[in-house]
C-alpha cells in the first residue's frame, strides 16, 4: 500500500540537491488507535537512491524516523538531465519508488 | 487457484519467505541490493550497544561534523536533523538519539559521488543528545548536539 512520493532534484553548486518526501505511517508499535489497540510496527527499513543507475545512497532506518519521512541528500558531479531514483522497502515487504531528472539550478 | 494452495502461498509469502530473505541479507530495495538491516544496532537499548553493533571503535570527537537541529523541538514526532560531514572521504553517517528507547535511528552509506550530507526528520521521545557518527576512510568520528523536546514523539 504505497502512498505517493514527491521528489525534487536541482543543481546547487557542484552537486544535485535531492529532496524526497515519502508517504508512510512509520508506526513505532507503541501508538494506540481510537479503539485503544496497539497499532503494529510498520516502518520503512531500507532506502536506496541511484544516480544514472549507480547506487549513491544506501540507508537503513528504524521506526524512529518521522511519519511521512523526509530525506535530503546531495550527489556531487550530477548534471541536469541525470536520472535520480529513490526506492524504499518496509518491514512488511511493501515498497515504494520514485524517479526524477535533475533540474538545472 | 486451489483455495488451500492460495492460503499456503499467502502465509508463506507473508511470514516465512520474507523473514528468510531479510535474514539472508537478500532484501531488495528497488533494483539494487540493500545492505542487511542492522537488527542488533536498531534493537540496542543504549547508545554504547548501538555503537558496538555499528562496529564503531576509537571514535574521535570532530568539529568537522555539523549537526543542524532545533535547540528546542516543539514537536518530538518531527524533529528536523541535518548532518553535514566536512571530513574527506565520508563513507557513512549514523544518527543516534541518545535517550530514545532504541537510540539508533538511521544509518546512511554514501557512494558514487554522494556527499557526506543527510537531512531527515526524526522522532524523539524526550530531551536528548543527537549524536552523529561518521565513518571516513575506515575511521570513526562523532559530534553531538542537545535537542530539548517539549512534547515527546515516540508514541502512545
Amino acid at each position: 500500500m504505497a502512498e505517493p512520493m514527491k521528489i525534487r532534484a536541482r543543481i546547487e553548486g557542484d552537486a544535485a540537491d535531492v529532496k524526497v518526501l515519502m508517504g508512510h505511517p512509520m508506526e513505532t508499535g507503541q501508538r494506540k488507535n481510537e479503539k485503544g489497540e496497539l497499532v503494529p510496527l510498520h516502518f520503512i527499513q531500507s532506502v536506496i537512491a541511484t544516480h544514472n543507475g549507480k547506487t549513491v545512497l544506501d540507508a537503513q532506518w528504524s521506526q524512529a524516523v518521522a511519519r511521512n519521512p523526509f530525506l535530503g541528500f546531495r550527489v556531487k558531479g550530477a548534471k541536469p538531465g541525470d536520472k535520480i531514483t529513490v526506492s524504499w522497502t518496509d518491514n512488511t515487504g511493501d515498497k515504494g519508488s520514485v524517479e526524477t531528472t535533475v533540474a538545472a539550478s | 487457484m486451489n483455495h488451500l494452495r492460495r492460503t499456503l502461498l499467502k502465509l508463506a509469502g507473508a511470514a516465512g519467505t520474507l523473514s528468510l530473505a531479510l535474514g539472508a541479507g537478500l532484501l531488495k530495495s528497488g533494483s539494487a541490493l540493500a545492505a542487511v538491516w542492522n537488527k542488533a544496532g536498531f534493537e540496542a537499548k543504549a547508545t554504547p550497544d548501538a555503537l558496538k553493533a555499528l562496529g564503531v571503535s576509537g571514535a574521535q570527537s570532530s568539529k568537522d561534523i555539523v549537526i543542524t537541529a532545533p535547540d528546542i523541538a516543539e514537536n518530538g514526532a518531527q524533529v528536523p536533523v541535518t548532518v553535514t560531514s566536512r571530513i574527506a572521504n565520508t563513507q557513512s553517517i549514523s544518527i543516534i538519539a541518545d535517550k530514545n528507547p532504541f537510540p539508533l535511528t538511521s544509518t546512511f552509506e554514501f557512494s558514487n559521488g554522494a556527499e557526506g550530507y543527510v537531512s531527515t526528520k526524526l522522532k524523539m521521545g524526550q530531551t536528548s543528545s543527537v549524536i552523529a557518527v561518521v565513518r571516513a576512510d575506515g575511521k570513526y568520528y562523532t559530534a553531538s548536539k542537545e535537542v530539548k523536546v517539549t512534547i515527546g514523539g515516540c508514541g502512545g
